[in-house]
């Protein structure tokens, strides 16, 4: 099997899987139980909390444990907007962002928020200067992704919020960095922003956890309402066996950042060259995230592709995982070809994919595009 | 280009002969927060003190969050070093505050020559500077009463020094100049407040806490250390002594009437903390009362607590109301952690109509009728304690 979808999830590392079975077997008591059994639970998330807020370079912040990244962004949006959205009703966004933040602009505009949203410009960029402008004195709330899940481009967002900061200090800043998290460098404090959102079963932990990063001193709304857990911004019994899990996957892939992006970065080069000998065309930009490479193959539609490749246990998606085989809007707004656009597929990398991967693939995607492309469309 | 932060002193400066101790202690208080940040040179000249990092990716940052919690400091600088001639200082002025140059509308240019053998005056180096910034950046406008920006350049012994406007540090006298107190730490907002207050002022902090297993849990006494833990960030190391005050409390509440329970209780606590400070050499007790706040600190409360204290009492949260109290706490990191829920050594056995206002004479009566002093000295045997440093990741401390 050859797995190039990493950008849609990923493999548990077993040292995260032995965590949660550790937390489930042996330490299951409730964290808000007043006896030992639950300090000692507690004391499992407050292990990961360290790890995510050193890995963020910020141990000042606070972090919210959720469901995963649709709920760190929602609640994020609506969060925020809540608190500071009183007299300020204008908020910006992209138009590349993932729907979990796309649909609460979308929800905001109903709620008779203003939404203003920057595109990409001819050349498929967004600049800084676009996102710094489109901020103005009346705006609560930016939030921009780190590095779009389709394309691996990475918005310069450091540099717009940093100046955003400065020049409108009460606007908010919430950066998704589900796809940046352990893979780039993400620093809380250079970003500049107050919330982050961060998932983990996209670094090698289990599905169904995901954090917020909340700046100090920044307040956030509750979008659940309950037994006032998590210091009442997400009321519910914390998953302490995902938690502890996520802080286990945090802690070992920490200290080997710079040489995974490395080796992504070694790999991502291997495939662009490869695939230019047999005419596919790639997509993503140069400066994208070396995890992401999105690539067409013209004149064959994306999903044929991928279900050619499935035949030999190559796995890939077609444009994001999440849209299932929908024509994605974000491409489009990425200004990919129409032409292209049918044929776009995502190759998405780990720190365990191998050049002998990237070979099969070629091999496998050059007879297709010998054989498939006759089929008339 | 040296990155550097000049740090100015507060009232220290005023001290005479003994003013070189001071200095010394700051300097060691400074040395030993930043310690585990990486290298430094920490040195003192002309009352200033110069914090250069040696080792490479040193987080200026949190260096300059860390100076911000040392008493003693009253300004914080985080500046460029340069050669001393007008050129240098320039460039480093444009090489490294042009963002702030450039987002601002109107600046002015202060310089302080302490190097006399500098052959221009302050007025004319702020002249040329002047005009040079408003050569390169002709959007600005001076405005020397109320500036957007103020640049600052400061001439001294051995380079000269570029910076924007200085951050307030914490001021106070450094701490280990002072002597030693003990802190009556019980979990609540005030305590840490009055420990911290008092910290300001030079004294070494120590804190003794009360604990009643099974009426208070393993959570209040976490909470306890985890407060004393935060409390190092200003007050560097505390050291937290723990009394085992089960027994007594159960004495007070089978042998004493209940409107007076809670004072009796805090005449037990004064007695065995001063038996603590004579142990380990304190000077001083320090509690966070605030006069009326509650029954048991209303001045006839006080008084009746105060009559067993061979020791001086600091109470600097008396004149205090609440809100204040909690403005600091809120400062000083505290708040989060001391209004977590937990049941805690006073609010056992709380009577339900305590008595505000108790005779000296009826409370002594009330607690001579049962003889606590075994079980007082089998709590000052039975006394544990631990340290905590500043910026060290305890177990479950976060």
């Amino acid at each position: 099997m050859i797995y190039l979808d990493n950008a849609a999830t990923t493999k548990v590392l077993s040292e995260a899987c032995e965590a949660a079975a550790y937390a489930m077997q042996s330490v299951w008591g409730n964290p808000s139980s007043l006896h030992r059994m639950g300090i000692e639970a507690e004391r499992l998330v407050t292990y990961a909390k360290k790890q995510l807020l050193s890995a963020l370079g910020d141990t000042s912040g606070d972090i919210i444990f959720t469901s995963g990244a649709t709920e760190g962004n929602n609640t994020a949006v609506f969060g925020l907007c809540k608190v500071y959205g009183k007299r300020k009703k204008r908020v910006v966004t992209t138009s590349v962002e993932h729907p979990s933040v796309a649909q609460p602009f979308q929800r905001l505009k109903d709620l008779g928020y203003e939404v203003v949203t920057v595109s990409p410009d001819k050349n498929g960029e967004i600049t800084a200067d676009s996102l710094i402008s489109a901020v103005d004195d009346n705006t609560c709330l930016i939030s921009a992704m780190l590095c779009n899940n389709e394309t691996g481009y990475i918005l310069p967002i450091s540099e717009a919020f940093a100046e955003i900061k400065r020049q409108h200090p009460d606007c908010m800043t919430h950066c998704d960095c589900v796809q940046g998290f352990e893979k780039l460098t993400v620093s809380a404090k250079k970003l500049s922003a107050d919330v982050i959102t961060l998932s983990g079963h996209k670094i090698y932990a289990p599905k169904g956890i995901g954090a917020m990063y909340v700046k100090k001193g920044v307040r956030l709304s509750p979008v659940f309402f309950g037994g006032g857990q998590q210091k009442n911004l997400r009321s519910g019994t914390e998953a302490v066996p995902l938690i502890y899990s996520f802080g286990k996957a945090v802690e070992i892939l920490t200290p080997t950042l710079k040489q995974r992006f490395d080796n992504a970065a070694k790999i991502c080069e291997y495939a662009k060259a490869k695939l230019n000998e047999i005419g596919a065309v790639v997509i993503s930009k140069d400066s994208a995230s070396p995890y992401i490479l999105s690539i067409a193959v013209p004149n064959i539609k994306s999903e044929t592709i991928l279900h050619f490749l499935e035949e030999d246990e190559i796995y890939v998606s077609s444009g994001s995982a999440c849209s299932k085989g929908k024509k994605s809007a974000v491409l489009k707004e990425f200004k990919i070809s129409d032409q292209l656009l049918d044929s776009v597929i995502r190759l998405s990398f780990s720190f365990e994919t191998q050049t002998s991967d990237i070979d099969a693939l070629v091999d496998k995607l050059g007879i297709g595009i010998k054989t498939l492309a006759k089929i008339k469309r | 280009m040296k990155q550097i932060i000049l740090c100015k002193y507060g009232e220290i400066v005023l001290k005479g002969l003994n003013r070189s101790g001071f200095e010394a202690e700051l300097l060691k208080n400074v040395r030993r927060r930043l310690k585990s940040l990486g290298e430094f040179k920490v040195s003192s000249i002309q009352s200033t003190m110069y914090v250069e990092p040696l080792s490479d990716n040193i987080d200026l940052d949190e260096v300059t969050e860390r100076l911000k919690k040392v008493y003693g400091i009253t300004k914080i600088c985080p500046a460029f070093a340069c050669e001393k001639n007008l050129d240098a200082i320039y460039s480093t002025i444009k090489e490294n505050l042009s963002d702030d140059l450039n987002s601002a509308k109107t600046f002015r240019v202060t310089a302080k020559r302490s190097d006399k053998r500098f052959p221009m005056t302050s007025m004319e180096v702020m002249a040329e500077l002047g005009g040079m910034i408003l050569n390169d950046f002709p959007h600005l406008n001076v405005d020397v009463k109320n500036p957007e920006l103020t640049v600052i350049c400061e001439i001294r012994d051995k380079a000269a020094y570029v910076h924007g406007p200085a951050i307030e540090g914490a001021g106070g006298m450094p701490v280990g100049t002072s002597g030693r107190a003990l802190l009556m730490l019980s979990g609540g907002i005030d305590s840490p407040v009055a420990g911290t207050m008092i910290a300001k002022r030079g004294v070494i902090i120590s804190a003794i806490h009360f604990q009643s297993p099974p009426y208070t849990s393993e959570r209040a006494f976490i909470k306890v250390c985890r407060l004393a833990a935060k409390m190092t960030e200003y007050c560097g190391q505390v050291t937290l002594f723990s009394v085992p005050f089960t027994k007594i409390q159960e004495a007070i509440r089978d042998n004493c009437p209940e409107e007076l329970f809670t004072i009796i209780m805090r005449r037990l606590m004064v007695e065995i903390s001063q038996r603590i400070a004579e142990k380990y050499d304190f000077s001083a007790l320090i509690t966070g009362e605030s006069i009326g706040q509650v029954a048991s600190q209303t001045m006839s409360a006080i008084v009746a607590t105060d009559a067993v204290s061979r020791i001086p009492v600091f109470r600097p949260c008396i004149g205090l109301d609440k809100q204040e109290i909690i403005d600091i706490s809120y400062k000083i990191g505290t708040f989060d952690i001391s209004i977590e829920p937990y049941e805690d050594c006073c609010t056992v056995f709380t009577p339900k109509h305590p008595k505000t206002k108790p005779t000296l004479a009826e409370v002594e009566a009330a607690q001579n009728a049962f003889d606590f002093e075994p079980l007082i000295q089998e709590a000052v045997d039975g006394t544990e304690f631990k340290t905590f440093k500043p910026y060290v990741d305890y177990d479950f401390l976060i």
